[in-house]
């Protein structure tokens, strides 16, 4: 500190910002490293924990996180109202979790994109029909949605799927025909029609490359929200049921202990948090280190 | 002709009620002119007179609603398949604005390669060979091919622009603007480069600008347009020598000119260009113009020949006739 005192203010706000920007550049590492140690738990699940995630063990009934008093290294982050290692379960949750994401951002992605190009592209009736469509699934509460789904099909892992690509298609479809609206008034896509290429070769190589950044950014924003979206459906019942496991359904059990074991009701919301706020922060980092005019930046 | 254009008409609808359109908007309404092989054909006139959007029509991008567009004698309308891969092998462009004509996801070479890749199938020897070929005639060196467009600055991506359309050996290019978005000081480059490529590979161009003094120098022949139609046209000397209509003249008399002691005559032409939604009746320039007189707004003037290869239409011109015959 009585270093620091002595150097010009000048040189310490510097200093300050060479500080900031190392901050800033460990941000798609820490965010980065965070989504791999997801997929690797998702990957290899069970067999990294020493504990069955399904164990019941009601010696160990609402033991508390290791660095608490009553803790122990044997359950790190504690046990919940039957015994089970809170650890053990949260990792074993976040295939789950990738799962449903992976499959809700492709799919939902997919046939946004692919519908939204064919509305934005060729315009006239395609683009008044697909929109209308839109514009019927956005006015539709998503959980009201997922209720009827619910009810209708069995709860479910898939019908936690279907119900999230049925909700979300529409933004993508929305997003990406308004970019390839802007994008067909290029004149690089005026000289790619002169040149005498097709629309598909148009599609592929001046559209769809053009596009991937904001899908990639409205991805990752999605992770999150499809994470919390699937937690949320465990947690009313409507999703993954018991005894698999996911993150929501942690929620929903320990919600009735919330207030003699915190820790049971917590870990999970923080494993979820995190998981959202990486995959928002590696979305940020991925849509510039994927543009070509900011690499050099 | 190489190519030819005849009572070429494009009508954009405007407004959409339940009753259907509101109106039209008549970009271009009944312009004909024609390219010799090799030669170089201007396309003046102020903004918002049509010149673009003929040069749209004549590459296919828009449909026109009367009129044709003829290549080599052929009506390049219902062109598919071959035929049409023969005039898209044939007829280049080259647009105004060259941060928005390459895309800037692509390398150099990957955008000039597109058109033969899109039309011919040749190996990777031979199309790189084609696209160094292409960069060194535009006078960049072979290194940019790995480049990003981004990565250059606006006169070298011109070059790269032009690259491209010649990369396809074409007979025609189309040149919408090719220098109004370029600094004073690059133009005379690009428009040298395009001159010496001219001379050496006979190329034709029709090119569409509103700088007067670029077509002095450049075109064989001149086509000036007011409000979707030709108001004069034929050789370029002729035209800007010995002006017959008075929308010619006064766009001569308000280019500025090197001359310190040039004083440009003040408000030869009156007011804003007419709505292209409601043109005016008669002569489409008579609300604005200088001498304008009895049937100026009753009726639209006839072509007068006005020299070899060149007309004009004005009721001035059309009454001297009559006086001359009587």
């Amino acid at each position: 500190m009585a270093v620091e005192a002595d150097v010009p203010a000048a040189t310490a706000v510097r200093a300050g910002g060479r500080r900031f920007r190392v901050l800033a550049a460990g941000i798609p590492y820490l965010s980065g490293g965070l989504l791999l140690l997801l997929i690797v738990a998702a990957v290899f699940g069970d067999a990294l924990t020493p504990h069955d995630p399904t164990l019941l063990n009601l010696r160990a009934a609402f033991m508390p996180p290791a660095w608490v008093e009553g803790g122990s290294w044997a359950h790190p982050l504690g046990a919940d109202n039957l015994g089970r290692d809170i650890l053990a379960r949260i990792i074993s949750g976040a295939r789950v979790s990738l799962v449903v994401a992976l499959w809700a951002i492709v799919l939902s992605g997919g046939i946004g994109a692919l519908v939204g190009m064919i509305a934005g592209y060729f315009g006239g009736w395609a683009d008044v029909i697909i929109m209308r469509l839109v514009d019927i699934q956005m006015s539709i509460p998503s959980l009201a949605l997922a209720l009827i789904l619910a009810a209708v099909l069995d709860p479910g892992l898939d019908t936690v799927i279907i119900v999230i690509v049925v909700s979300y298609w529409a933004w993508y479809a929305r997003l990406v025909r308004s970019e390839v609206l802007s994008l067909k008034e290029r004149d690089y896509v005026a000289l790619a029609k002169v040149a005498g290429c097709g629309p598909f070769t148009i599609f592929h190589r001046h559209l769809a490359p053009n596009i991937v950044n904001t899908m990639l950014v409205l991805a990752t924003l999605q992770i999150g929200q499809v994470i919390i979206f699937e937690a949320s459906l465990s947690f009313l019942g409507l999703g993954v049921q018991s005894p698999d496991i996911s993150w929501g359904l942690m929620l929903a059990d320990a919600r009735g202990y919330i207030t003699n074991a915190w820790w049971a009701i917590t870990m999970p919301g923080v494993a979820i948090m995190l998981t959202c706020l990486s995959s928002n922060l590696f979305g940020d980092w991925l849509r510039d280190a994927l543009d070509p005019r900011r690499r050099q930046l | 002709m190489l190519l030819e254009v005849r009572g070429l008409k494009k009508h954009f609808p405007v407004g959409s009620g339940l009753l259907g359109p509101s109106g039209l908007v008549k970009a271009v309404d009944g312009v004909s002119f024609g390219v010799e092989e090799g030669k170089t054909y201007a396309l003046v006139g102020e903004s918002g007179c049509g010149k673009t959007t003929v040069a749209k029509l004549i590459l296919l991008l828009e449909r026109p609603t009367a009129g044709e567009v003829l290549y080599r004698g052929t009506s390049v309308a219902g062109l598919s398949g071959s035929a049409l891969g023969f005039f898209r092998r044939e007829v280049q462009a080259v647009f105004q604005d060259p941060f928005s004509s390459l895309n800037p996801r692509l390398r150099v070479r990957s955008i000039i390669a597109e058109p033969i890749r899109a039309n011919e199938n040749i190996g990777r020897a031979e199309l790189d060979r084609r696209i160094e070929e292409a960069l060194d005639i535009v006078g960049l060196p072979k290194g940019a091919g790995a480049l990003f467009p981004h990565e250059f600055s606006g006169g070298q991506r011109q070059r790269i622009a032009i690259a491209r359309a010649l990369a396809m050996r074409p007979k025609a290019m189309v040149l919408d603007e090719p220098t109004s978005a370029l600094d004073v000081s690059i133009r005379a480059q690009i428009l040298n480069l395009l001159s010496d490529i001219q001379d050496e590979f006979g190329v034709a161009y029709l090119i569409i600008a509103h700088d007067l003094a670029l077509v002095e120098h450049f075109s064989h022949d001149t086509g000036v347009m007011y409000l979707g139609a030709m108001v004069e046209q034929g050789p370029t000397e002729t035209v800007f020598g010995n002006p017959q209509h008075p929308y010619t003249e006064a766009l001569l008399a308000s280019a500025p000119r090197p001359d310190p002691d040039h004083r440009p005559t003040p408000d030869v032409i009156l007011g804003e260009i007419g709505s292209a939604l409601n043109p005016p009746s008669g002569c489409r320039f008579h609300p604005r113009c200088p001498h304008a007189f009895g049937p100026c707004a009753g009726t639209d003037p006839a072509p007068v020949d006005t020299g070899p290869g060149a007309w004009a239409r004005c009721h001035l011109l059309t009454e001297n006739a009559m006086e001359k015959a009587e």
